[in-house]
Parts: structure tokens; C-alpha cells; sequence
């Protein structure tokens, strides 16, 4: 089932720009320029770009906050805007950068509040907040206040927020983002195991690359607000032609040639070797047999690279 | 209906827990409220040391006025007058929290944020209100009674409309305070005196244009029977409740209107 169907999609700020003291320009700029997505039940997204490419403004979009200059969308079967209060009894939304808690009470009342107003059925809400307490470990700060409580803390206290009444489509904008490496572990988790149950779907924007590799099956990059790339980061790697390192070390200065398919010596130091190959097999077979052989080790292509290569293309070269 | 009307006494709840938190500062808000609006009450006091009338009124009859339009200002005050931050849930993006959520944008913002540290404020101009009935020799009858009740209030929803629609210039100039302020503070001090003390088109503009007049002066007179100097009908102290109705109808033009461009600029 569809539950995100975007076509189109065009959003344009109008910005004025100050030209001498008095004299200001106004000028159009689009934001989002042009997006097509389409999204399925169940699919946990990573979308993905620069600062100002249009991310945080295609999720206001789709969230019903802006309405589009242009195009047509669909969450859940709503058009976002003049729907905006069906559609949010359907989604759940995290804003990493901003709180949807109750900065002064304890967490628990947040939650309360957000059974009343969401009219969640109270067994519903009693296990879904069981579910994220365990999962989560929130037990131990339910009752302290929303502002004493850590960045960590409160991100997890926010996730808990958005899942109580059970949403379809739970969008997530910059949920890491600050968090210290044990936190990020534990969101990421959470959302793994969100992601695999299969009945939420999960539209994440993020900065945070390992965010991505751990949890999204599908990434969508915009830059410039357009999509320069739609599908699986293997997809990725491929097109742009990112392979795996094979770093090996040997005792003695290694001499022989290499001269295999797929296979091409990036760097030597005559006892450390470094490749980049399509398949590791092959090339191990002939280091072990022609030398002597220390120690092997493979990394697998950075995303980093990838993404970082792929924002400093010019707008429109590619995809 | 009922349903929404819990919701949000819920919130406004929340919002009275939380300010109570921070319990020292909330006292002493509350005392320092109080202490602060008598300056504007010794104002009045001290002009009348120095003139028998002003603006042809006695100062047992201007206080009547006084006391209205404090009543109604800070009733109002209490209930919305937060939503002059308007500007700081554009700026820290709680107008989008607020939007993704099942309810409707102005009551969420309003019960996000009553002022009930000025309920100090309030207790206070209903003493003056009460007190200055007392003083002014009023000719009681059944439907001056009402209109003791009903005064206050149109005059606190007239204030209140006035608070949203100069908060909604937010959503066009994100630095509006002052224009606001000039507004709803500007309008306040302007009711506390009976309008004949103005003249020439800047009482014409505030009283009967912005519609201030009929906040205190029109149902004062009506309260104290005393005919209008500006020779208009009694009966115009009932006008408050329409045009309360109607500056509410205007309030809520210009809020859909400024949602719907803040929609399409993010701004």
C-alpha cells in the first residue's frame, strides 16, 4: 500500500535581498524543486542532503505544516493542508531541534496530554507507552522534569510522544542530531526495531551518515531541492562507483604484480599494499600465495565519500 | 464539542502546573502584578487633586470608567495576552509543533500559554471595578445589573480580539511588537479616561473607528445614567456586546489570513 505519494512537488520563498540602503530585491527561490516520491507501507526511508537543500521544507510539506506552490501530494490518502487535522491523528512527528514535550512538568504528564489530545483509547496508550518504556528505559526520569532532563533523555522522551497514538507514518527530522554516541545507539535501535515490525513507516532526515547505514533500506538525496539519487545505498555505491579497500601487509617488501580484473592498486608502501576491488576472493588467493602474507583487512566503502561527491556535483548533471 | 473542551481545560491545567513549578517566582509575579497597576490607579487620584472634572466628569465617575476598562484589559490579558509572543513561536518553530497536532492552531497556543501570574492583576481591577460602582451612586436597576456583568466581559473578548489580530502582524513582520503594543496598550490607557477628555479625529479614530469608545465610556454612561455630552443614545452602552462580536469576526479574518501566509512562506 501506498502511504506517501508525491509528484511534482515545488515549494518557492520569495526572499528579499537588501541592494543599497533602501533599495531591497525581491526574488524567488525554490526550495524544493520538482519532487517525486512515492512510498510504501512499511519502508524506512533516509532522505538525505545539504543544509538548505529542501529537506525540512519537503517534510513541512508532507507533515501539512506548508502548503505546496505547486504539485501533488498524498500521506495516507490526506492532501496535508486542508486536512491537517485528520492526517495528524495518522503521523507522528519528531523535530530533533525543537521539543513537543512540556518543558516544566514531569515527562509522564507530557504523556498524558497527548492521550487526551489524540483521544487514544486507554489500553492502546497504556501498552504502546509499556512497549517504549522497556524499549527505551524510561522509567527512570517518567517523573522528572521535562527540562532537567538530558539531551539523550528527552529525545527518547520525544519518540515515546510521537508513537502513542500509534501512527502510520512517524517522520523523523534530524533525530540524532546532538546526541551523544550511547543515545544514538539507542535511538537507532529503537527505530531498527520499529522499522522491522513492518506496520509503522519511517521517513527520516538526517546529517548523521551511520544513521543511514544502520537503519534505512532505501535512501532518497535531494540537493538544490531536486532528487539526485532514489534507492539503496548499494545503488548508490554502484553507480558512483565506490568499491571495497583491500589493505594487506607483509613482512618482506611485496614485489609482484597484480594483475587481475576488478582489481586496482590505490596505494604502496612496499609492505603495506592498498586496492580497490570488486571482489575481495580472487585477490587474496594471489596475495597469500605469492608472499609473506601478515595480515589482511577489508573496508568497506565510506558513504561519506559517496554523499559528499555527490553534493558537489552541479544541480542538474546527474539523476 | 465537550470532548475539545476538555482537552483543552487539560492543557490550560498543564500550563497553570507548570507555571506553579516555579513556585517563588510565580508569588512573586502574582504580589508584583498587583503592586504595579496601582501606579496607574494613583494617576488617576493625583489629576483630580489638581481639577475638579476632567473631560466634564467627576472622579468618582471616571473611576467607573477606570475600573472598566482595567477589568475588561486584564481579563483579557490573562486569557490571551501571551499570544503577543507570537513572533518567538514563529521564530523557535512552535507554530509547527502546534500544527501537526489534531487541534486547532489559535486554542492550542492560547492554552499553551495562559498568564496566570497575572491573576493578581485581575483580582485587583475587579476590587476597583466593585469598588467604583459603589462610590458612584448608581441608579440600580435589573438591566444596569446585568450590564455591570456583562460589560467586563464583551470588553475582555473586544481586548482579546484586538491582542490576536495585532499579534497575527507576526506572520508578515516577525518584529511587531511595538505596533501591537501600541495597539492594545495604546487602547487600554486611551479607555481609562472617559473619551470626551480626546478630541478632533484621534477620538474619532480610537473611539468609535477602532471601536475603543465602547469598551468603558458608552456602557459607563449607561451605568451612571448620565446622558452622553457627545449627545449619542443611552442605549449605545449595549453596543459593547456587538461590537465585541464584531472585532472578534474581524480578529479571526486576520489570523486565517495570516496562517494561511505563513503557510505559504514558512516565515
Amino acid at each position: 500500500m501506498r502511504v506517501i505519494d508525491v509528484r511534482g512537488l515545488r515549494k518557492e520563498f520569495t526572499v528579499r535581498v537588501r541592494k543599497t540602503m533602501l533599495r531591497r530585491e525581491k526574488r524567488v527561490v525554490a526550495a524544493v524543486d520538482g519532487v517525486d516520491l512515492r512510498v510504501e507501507r512499511g519502508e524506512l526511508l533516509g532522505y538525505l542532503g545539504p543544509n538548505g537543500a529542501g529537506k525540512s521544507t519537503t517534510l513541512k510539506m508532507l507533515t501539512g505544516v506548508l502548503h505546496p506552490t505547486a504539485g501533488h501530494v498524498s500521506v495516507c490518502g490526506f492532501t496535508p493542508v486542508p486536512q491537517r487535522i485528520k492526517l495528524a491523528r495518522r503521523i507522528g512527528v519528531v523535530f530533533g531541534q525543537r521539543s513537543q514535550l512540556w518543558w516544566d512538568l514531569p515527562l509522564r504528564d507530557s504523556f498524558d496530554l497527548l492521550k487526551a489530545i489524540y483521544r487514544v483509547p486507554g489500553e492502546q496508550h497504556a501498552a504502546q507507552l509499556k512497549r517504549c518504556r522497556d524499549l527505551l528505559d524510561l522509567d527512570s526520569f517518567m517523573d522528572t522534569p521535562v527540562r532537567q532532563l538530558s539531551l539523550g533523555q528527552r529525545m527518547r522522551g520525544e519518540l515515546t510522544a510521537s508513537l502513542l497514538h500509534s501512527p502510520e507514518i512517524l517522520f523523523l527530522d534530524e533525530p540524532t542530531i546532538g546526541l551523544d554516541v550511547v543515545s544514538k545507539q539507542a535511538v537507532r535501535g529503537f527505530l531498527a526495531e520499529l522499522g522491522a515490525r513492518g506496520d509503522t513507516t519511517i521517513v527520516l532526515t538526517t546529517h548523521d551518515l551511520a544513521d543511514i547505514e544502520r537503519l534505512c533500506s532505501r535512501i532518497v538525496v535531494i540537493d538544490h531541492g531536486k532528487v539526485v539519487h532514489d534507492g539503496s545505498i548499494q545503488d548508490l555505491h554502484l553507480r558512483y562507483g565506490s568499491r571495497r579497500r583491500v589493505i594487506a601487509d607483509f613482512d618482506v617488501a611485496f614485489t609482484y604484480p597484480v594483475d587481475l580484473p576488478g582489481v586496482v592498486l590505490e596505494s604502496s608502501t612496499g609492505t603495506r599494499l592498498v586496492f580497490a576491488v570488486d571482489e575481495v576472493g580472487p585477490l587474496a588467493a594471489v596475495l597469500a600465495a605469492n608472499g609473506s602474507l601478515r595480515d589482511l583487512s577489508i573496508a568497506e566503502p565510506e558513504i561519506e565519500d559517496v554523499i559528499s561527491r555527490l553534493y558537489q556535483t552541479p544541480a542538474g548533471q546527474v539523476g | 464539542m465537550g470532548e475539545t473542551l476538555r482537552i483543552y481545560l487539560q492543557l490550560i491545567g498543564a500550563q497553570g502546573r507548570a507555571q506553579a513549578s516555579y513556585r517563588v517566582s510565580f508569588w512573586l509575579d502574582l504580589a508584583g502584578n498587583a503592586i504595579v497597576v496601582g501606579a496607574d490607579l494613583l494617576t488617576v487620584l493625583v489629576i483630580y487633586t489638581q481639577v475638579p472634572k476632567l473631560g466634564g466628569f467627576g472622579v468618582a465617575q471616571t473611576l467607573v470608567f477606570f475600573g472598566l476598562a482595567l477589568a475588561a484589559f486584564s481579563l483579557a490579558d490573562l486569557f490571551v495576552g501571551n499570544i503577543e509572543r507570537m513572533k518567538t513561536y514563529v521564530r523557535m518553530g512552535t507554530l509547527d509543533g502546534v500544527l501537526v497536532r489534531p487541534l486547532g492552531v489559535l486554542p492550542q497556543l492560547l492554552a499553551m500559554d495562559v498568564g496566570f501570574r497575572r491573576l493578581g492583576r485581575v483580582a485587583y481591577a475587579l476590587v476597583i471595578f466593585a469598588v467604583s460602582l459603589s462610590y458612584a451612586d448608581i441608579p440600580w436597576t435589573p438591566s444596569r445589573v446585568v450590564l455591570a456583568v456583562v460589560a467586563p466581559l464583551s470588553g475582555a473578548v473586544f481586548f482579546c480580539a484586538y491582542f490576536v489580530a495585532t499579534a497575527t502582524v507576526a506572520f508578515w513582520w516577525v518584529e511587531s511588537g511595538e505596533l501591537a503594543n501600541a495597539l492594545t496598550y495604546g487602547g487600554r490607557d486611551f479607555t481609562s479616561y472617559p473619551i470626551t477628555v480626546y478630541s478632533g479625529w484621534f477620538r474619532k479614530l480610537f473611539a468609535f473607528g477602532l471601536g475603543f469608545g465602547f469598551v468603558a465610556y458608552y456602557p459607563g454612561l449607561a451605568l451612571l445614567g448620565i446622558p452622553d455630552p457627545l449627545g449619542f443614545p443611552s442605549w449605545l452602552g449595549w453596543g459593547s456586546v456587538l461590537v465585541a462580536l464584531i472585532a472578534v469576526m474581524v480578529a479571526a479574518t486576520i489570523w486565517r489570513t495570516g496562517v494561511r501566509h505563513y503557510r505559504s512562506t514558512g516565515s
